[in-house]
This record gives structure tokens, sequence and C-alpha cells, in this order.
């Protein structure tokens, strides 16, 4: 239909550059260490899981990843540039290029989800009122929230909830997309039609995405590589597509993870 | 990262009637972007084609771009032609107009009659659930005398220490400010009339019948029935409630009671403190001020105040004690599951407690007046 390669939306970096970079990372709380000798590379386009059962640290992990929590050592990257020990406006503009969503959606209850999927557009472009209107459109268009603009979060279903929390984390088209549980709390249905819109982003806009979750289902529709966290080992036990690891991995933690204790998948 | 990306550019070219656009440089929303408006300029085309120029990367910015060229082209009835853009661009371009478009019927706006109306029937169903509150927590309290052993002292005496203990520093302050304020104010008039020693007196009985009771439900308003709906509020939103009632245990019985108790027994002791507090603060005045001795000036409130003074500000605490615990309880029940929530029902117990306090005093004022108290 077009002739021409088409530009892709994601930046020049090469395709074989990682976009994110982990080494040695060391995650403790107090004395405790949770994960240790961390090391995984994220890169551009990629669907990328952190899976594990409950309790081994996924979720630790994301949330160390994004900033929230400091690693005891070792470094995170983004693009090639150190996130951990950068300085604050380093570290505010890589943060810009996140979007993040969490377990609950985590929407600012006070808020419709035009105000939710407004605000950062409202602090960090210079769009006027018509424009961020249009875009507030267009992420709730994509996300299949149209026309639910004015509703409270309250307003709405908890899948609705996920895909307006989805519709925020992209409103300035981030680069990488984090995803704690997408799948939490939803029916089968909704899930899927989840997992089908956080497809249909990254081949539409290019976004790289990192999502913690351990639904069977999700890991085998969408990801492309998986790393495995073991509470006992306290850190990746492996690190594939899932498929090949259910079928040849040579740790039985994880082929019984990834076939649900032998179950055929 | 390679190099710098371009600015995002529109170059543009008239042949005849059509305007042909160049979508070129690298389209990022927190970048500054070309507006349509001044790409445009005073040319009125008939007809605009958009092309891909040397685009480096895009994103929404360049959609929402591409949309605004689409709707001027249906404001002016010019033809638009996108068929060189990438497919998907054209196919968010085209999801973007459907978008705003689309609405979902639901009706937000207010009407001032349904308003009063719906405020008189929440005015009505807030007194209910009042009296219906007050109770299931006698139902639970008589509950409590027949089977002592199912309290929860524990929490109860944990809640005694926040509410009884850890307000001492907010009702010393508030209390002997009270009393230095009651016997400076007093002091300017009674000089006057050579009537100092009668400082003692106003302060004495003003502290003692109201103020010490009064300012120490007050505070505890503020600061413990607050905690109160916040605490129990936030259990709300985080289904803890609806797990007890699962479980068939009385939220009223296992949250209520205790802090209830607690309050109740901690109100008295706390205002008879504030009224130590008060005095000692009129006493301070009185000797920097009006240098009336401390001993004559405790010997004159000794002889003013009588046990049913004291008794009839006890009784007042202990009510208003009940009144506290039993506001921030209810409105923490009553709370909405989410944040704002939370906030309301804090903001909604100060105000009933403080509201049902004055409203409480007065009625004590008048019911004292008649025994004769």
């Amino acid at each position: 239909m077009n002739p021409e390669p088409e530009p892709r939306p994601a930046d020049a970096a090469a395709p074989t550059t990682p976009v994110v970079e982990v080494e040695n990372l060391e995650c403790r709380f107090g004395d405790t260490v949770v994960l240790r000798e961390i090391t995984f590379a994220v890169r551009e386009r990629e669907l990328f899981f952190i899976i594990g059962g409950s309790g081994c640290g996924k979720t630790t992990l994301l949330r160390h990843l994004i900033g929230l929590l400091r690693p005891a050592q070792g470094s995170v990257r983004y693009f090639g540039q150190e996130f951990t020990e950068a300085d604050v406006p380093t570290r505010r503009a890589l943060l810009r290029t996140f979007g993040v969503l969490y377990q609950s959606a985590a929407l600012w209850s006070s808020m419709t989800l035009r105000e939710n999927v407004g605000l950062p557009l409202e602090q960090y472009t210079a769009l006027n009122r018509r424009e961020r209107e249009e875009i507030i459109s267009l992420k709730l268009a994509q996300v299949g929230l149209s026309g639910f603009e004015d509703f409270f979060p309250a307003e709405i279903s908890g899948g609705m909830r996920k895909r307006a929390g989805l519709a925020r984390a992209l409103a300035l088209d981030p680069r990488i997309v984090f995803f704690d549980e997408p799948s939490a709390g939803l029916d089968p249905v909704t899930s899927r039609r989840l997992d089908e819109l956080i497809l249909q982003i990254r081949d539409s806009l290019g976004t790289t995405m990192v999502i913690v979750s351990h639904e069977l289902a999700s890991i085998y529709a969408l990801a492309d590589r998986v790393i495995m966290l073991d509470a006992g080992a306290r850190g990746i036990i492996a690190e594939g597509r899932p498929r090949e690891l259910a079928a040849a991995s040579g740790d039985a933690r994880v082929r019984d993870f990834l076939t649900r204790g032998g179950e055929k998948v | 990262m390679s190099g710098e990306p371009s600015p995002a550019r529109v170059a543009t070219t008239l042949e005849g009637d059509r305007l042909i656009a160049e979508l070129g440089g690298a389209w990022r929303i927190t970048d500054p972007l070309p507006a349509w408006a001044d790409v445009l300029g005073d040319r009125r085309p008939r007809a605009v084609q958009v092309r891909l120029g040397s685009l480096e990367r895009w994103d929404s910015s360049l959609v929402r771009f591409v949309h605004e060229i689409e709707r001027w082209c249906r404001e002016h009835g010019a033809d638009c032609d996108v068929s060189g853009l990438p497919a998907t661009v054209r196919d968010l371009a085209a999801q973007l107009t459907h978008a705003r478009d689309t609405r979902v019927p639901f009706d937000h706006s207010h009407n001032l009659l349904a308003v009063v109306g719906v405020a008189a029937t929440g005015l009505g169903g807030q007194v209910r659930d009042f009296a219906d509150f007050i109770g299931q927590c006698t139902l639970g309290a008589l509950g409590l005398l027949r089977r002592p052993g199912r309290f929860r002292w524990r929490d109860c005496f944990s809640e005694m220490q926040q509410c009884g203990a850890m307000a001492l520093p907010i009702v010393s302050l508030i209390s002997l400010l009270t009393g230095l304020i009651m016997a400076y104010q007093a002091a300017v008039q009674l000089r006057q009339f050579g009537a100092d020693i009668f400082v003692a007196d106003l302060v004495g009985l003003a502290v003692v019948r109201e103020m010490g009771p009064m300012m120490a439900a007050v505070v505890l308003a503020g600061r413990t029935g607050a905690a109160f709906a916040a605490q129990i509020g936030n259990m709300r939103t985080g289904e803890e409630i609806d797990a007890l009632e699962t479980l068939g245990i009385a939220p009223v019985e296992f949250l209520v009671l205790p802090r209830l108790v607690a309050l109740t027994l901690m109100m008295p002791l706390l205002a008879l403190y504030a009224n130590c507090l008060g005095v000692l603060g009129g006493m301070f005045v009185s000797a920097s001020v009006l240098d009336i001795p401390p001993s004559a000036y405790w010997v004159e409130t000794q002889t003013i105040i009588d046990l049913s003074d004291l008794s009839s500000g006890l009784i007042k605490s202990v009510v208003f004690g009940v009144i506290v615990a039993v506001a921030g309880c209810l409105r923490g029940m009553q709370c909405e599951r989410s944040a704002a929530g939370v906030g309301r029902a804090a903001t909604s117990a100060v105000v009933t407690a403080i509201l049902l306090i004055i409203t409480a005093d007065a009625v004590f004022a008048v019911l004292f007046n008649v025994l004769g108290v």
C-alpha cells in the first residue's frame, strides 16, 4: 500500500541496541537480600516479561527499574545512560521516556479520565487546550475508551480502569512502558483484550514493553523473551523464549512454572 | 543514541490550488511543534496533499497534526489526500476523528431542585444512620457487659494511650493559653473596679464548667476523631471491614467499641487536666499583671468552685468523648472507597463532632440551669 519503508515511531536507536540494561543489580530491604546478581537487557520494540511465582521479587525488581526503590548495588541504564546514579535533570528526562501501568491502575480518583490522561500533557508539553484534548481523545481511543472522557475512575469497571491507566501511561508517547501484573483482577476475556491492546500499541507505536506477570496465557500470547525469577535462588533462573523454556529448560522449576506442573500447553 | 534528531518541520509547495505539505524531522510531543494555521498562512488551497519528507520519528503529535489538517479541509471544503502517509498514521488519525465524534451518554449535570431534594433526603438518611449506629454501639456495649472477655482490651489500651497520653502536649498548650487569655481579658475590666481578685472566680468557673471540657473535646475532635475516621475509612477502602463482616464479626464490636470506650474514659481525665492547666494560666497572669499572689488566687479559686461545678464539667466531657468517638467511627464506616473519600470522612468527622459538641453543650447549659446545678 505504501511503497516507501515506513519510518519507525520509535527513535533512531538501532534494533539491536538495548534500551534497558540491568547489570549486577542487588535489591535489599534492610539486611534481607531479595534479589542479587540480576543482569539482563531489553531490546527496542521487545515485549519482555519478568515472570516467576508469587513472592519471588518481580514487583520489587520493577520498582527498582522505575526508580521507586534504590538498588543496594549494580546499575540500570536506559538508552546507554546511567539511571541509578544519574543527577536529577537526567533522571527526570529519563523518567519522561517511561510510562507505567500499576497493578491497581492507580488513577487519581478525584479526576476524570480526561484529567488523568491530560495531567502529564499539561505538565510536560507546550500543547494548548484544544491540542491536549485531541491527544487525550486519541489515547482514550487507542485503549477503546472513546467517549468516557468525563467519567471518574469510580464510575467505570476494573478492566476499563486498567485501560484508562494504560492511556495515561501512553500520554507522553513513552519509549518504554512498564506493566505491573496487567491481568490482575481481570476476567479472561478482558485480560485477553488487554493483551491484544498491548500488542497493538507495540506494533503501532513501536513501544518497548516490560511486563511483570505470572499469567501463562499472557506470557505465551505476548512475550518475545522472558526472565524467570525464583524466591529460593533470589535471582534469575532462566532467560529465553517461553515456549522453548517450557519444552527444553534444564531447570525443573522453570518447566513446572511454564507448564503448570506438567500440564500440556 | 545516534546524533540529535532535527526538529519537526513542514515544507509546503503550492501547485495551482493544491498545497503539498511534506512532513519531516522528529515529531515528539514534548518538543515545540509546527501549527497548521502558521504553516498555511494566508493561503486557501482547494486541495491538500500530505506526504512524507525525511521523517525521522513520530508519535501522537504527528497524528494530531494530520487530524488538524483533515479537520481544516473538512471545514473549508478542500480535498485532503493523506495516502502518502504510513498506514499506521492514517489509521490513528481516523481513530482520533472517530473518537472526537463519540460520546457516551452520562448525565453529570446538577439540577438545583434535584440537588436540594437529594440533600434533604440525605440529611434524613444521615440522622437515621446516626441513630442506627448509636443503636449498634449500645447493643455492642450491652454485649460487652455480658461477655467482657470478648472485648478487645489490647486495642482499647492502645487507643487510650493514643488519644489520652499522646494528646497531653497539645491539650496542655491549648488549655494553658485559654486560661491565660481569659485572665488577661478579665484583668483589664476588673481592675477598673478594684475587683482584681475576682479574676480567679471568673477563670476558675469558666474553665471548670465550660472551657476545660470544651477545649479538650475540640482538640480531640481534630486530633483523634479525624484519626479514627481515616483509619476506619482506609480499612473500608482496603476491604478489611468487608473481610470482618464476611467472617461474621461485627465491625462495631471489633473496631468501634474499643475506640469508644477508650475515648469515653480518657476525655474526663483530659478535661480534668485541662482544668488544672487553665487555672494555672489564670494564676500566672494574675501574679504577673495584677500582683495577686498565687496562694490568694488558689484560695479564691477553691472558694468559688464546688463539686457540682467540677462534676457538671466532667459529665459533659464524658458525653463529648462519646460524641467524638461516634462521629469519627461513623464517618469512617460510611467512607467511600477512594483516597478522596478517606479525606472527606476525616473532614466530616471533625465537623460533625464539633457541631454536636456545641449543640450538646447548649443542651447541658439549659439542663443544668433547670436543675439548678
